[in-house]
């Protein structure tokens, strides 16, 4: 099948390192393959960056599957280009016209500090994960089948959630920056099922204290982050990290003091 | 409690709160007020029962003075931190279906204009003009007239109707985002609050013009 071509004018964020001055530079991307991704796209603009000499522009990618959560800037506006449920490495140029221009920016959030033009550094949601989106369970031999009973919509619902590939694209859309939708999802997921309801309240605890102390934002149910977000997380999850916020509070049990307990 | 009350969640769940306080209130004073289609005496007698019963009206007073002092300040201190949480916005606004509704951004333009007309409405109304009226026997104070006298001006209806349609977007957003932030969103209903949320800031809306322009038209 003959590709179809398309010429581009992308006005793209170029910034040399965290705390250099940034601006946005203006590129011709001619004859474009309407069957390319997004990034391949600028891999065919930067290859010509490169054989004039100039320095390429830097993002981040890794599987180009749409599962991986490396990858992800905004276009025109719109976190991961105009598409729902998608990724910009699974966002191809057949959803462009002939002759657009493009404004492409790295995510924008306090807690998402740049490191090089669409690049942010993200360690801020790997130290909520740290917090407590995890289960402290001894794994041990693989449980019999049906040991531990999980209800159907409960196993989908911690699925749902599950599916969060920790893209940032919910902060970046956010007008306050706010990472409750990506904080609900982890939360979501343990908590919908046995094993992790044992620390439910714990987590929700530690995780929203870690999440204001990264400086992300309030959540203002906008309603943007779940239409940015490529695995269409549901702003019910947010809804039930304020749910089991409050809950945890009102449980909070005072510290119990080392060496009185036995 | 305290680290409740100082988090992010906690400051929402109070603004949600807060809110509702007053969301039930202006349902309230909208629906009291249409007491002018029937007649002004019947107006002037409701808002007389309201002033004569000391703990309904200091009960509610200071409920909606405690719950709008509340908003105010978490509206501001919200709104610092989170413009400090997004740092620099980008530089062009999403549309589509990512776009953020308008009225969920400008929400700490629209509540400060609703601050400054609940101030001036107060001073025109309640801090207003006293005429006094008797009806049946009984000494009141006449509001009617008052409201009669303010809204034959078009500068005064044109300002009612311009903040009312601000505390609609309000509303609308206010009521659709309330259930999410006291966590009491559910995906069984979740589709029908964009509605219905709509329908209360509709319905407070009208109700609330309606009166104004009624007014004025009988002027």
């Amino acid at each position: 099948m003959a590709d179809k071509m398309i010429n581009l004018t992308l006005k793209v964020w170029r910034q040399k390192s965290k705390n250099a001055e940034g601006s946005f530079s203006t590129y011709s991307v001619n004859k474009v393959s309407t069957d390319a991704s997004f990034l391949e796209m600028i891999d065919q603009l930067n290859q010509e960056l490169i054989q004039k000499g100039d320095d390429p522009i830097a993002f981040d990618h890794d599987c180009r599957e749409g599962i991986c959560g490396s990858c992800g800037f905004m276009i025109n506006g719109s976190a991961h280009g105009p598409l729902k449920s998608t990724t910009v490495c699974q966002l191809h140029m057949r959803n462009f016209s002939d002759g657009e221009v493009l404004t492409v920016e790295p995510w924008r959030s306090s807690a998402f500090p740049l490191i090089k033009d669409l690049m942010v550094d993200r360690t801020a949601f790997d130290r909520i994960v740290k917090s407590g989106g995890y289960i402290s369970v001894n794994a041990g031999n693989a449980p019999d089948g049906n040991a531990v009973l999980v209800p159907k919509p409960d196993a989908d619902e911690a699925f749902a959630n599950a599916a969060c590939i920790g893209c940032g694209a919910c902060v970046a859309s956010c007008k306050n920056g706010s990472a409750a939708l990506f904080t609900s999802a982890k939360l979501v997921h343990l908590s919908s099922l046995p094993q992790g309801k044992v620390e439910g309240d714990k987590r929700a605890l530690n995780m929203v204290a870690q999440m204001d102390q990264e400086g992300f934002g309030a959540c203002s149910t906008t309603g943007s982050c779940s239409a940015a977000c490529p695995k269409d997380i549901s702003l019910v999850s947010i809804a039930k990290l304020n749910r089991a916020f409050l809950k945890a509070s009102l449980n909070k049990k005072p510290e119990v003091k080392g060496g009185e307990a036995g | 409690m305290s680290g409740f009350l100082s988090s992010s969640v906690g400051k929402k769940y109070l603004m949600g709160l807060t809110g509702l306080v007053w969301a039930g209130f202006v349902f309230g004073h909208m629906a009291g007020n249409m007491t002018i289609f029937v007649s002004p005496d019947l107006y002037n007698q409701y808002g007389h029962a309201i002033v004569s019963n000391k703990i309904l009206l200091y009960g509610t007073e200071a409920a909606l003075i405690l719950s709008l002092l509340v908003h105010v300040g978490l509206a501001i201190n919200l709104t610092i931190s989170n413009r400090s949480s997004k740092g620099i916005a980008s530089s062009v606004k999403a549309s589509g279906s990512k776009r953020t509704p308008l009225a969920a951004q400008t929400m700490i333009i629209q509540g400060t204009i609703l601050l400054a007309f609940i101030i001036l409405h107060l001073i025109t109304f309640k801090y207003g003009e006293y005429y006094e009226t008797t009806i049946d026997g009984v000494k009141m104070r006449d509001l009617a007239r008052l409201m009669s006298e303010v809204f034959s001006q078009p500068p005064a209806v044109a300002g009612y109707v311009i903040s009312l349609l601000l505390l609609c977007a309000h509303l609308k957003h206010g009521f659709g985002s309330v259930f999410q932030s006291l966590g009491l969103l559910h995906p069984s209903y979740q589709g029908k609050i964009k509605a219905a949320s709509w329908a209360y800031a509709i319905v407070v809306t009208i109700g609330f013009i309606s009166q104004p322009l009624y007014v004025y038209m009988m002027s």
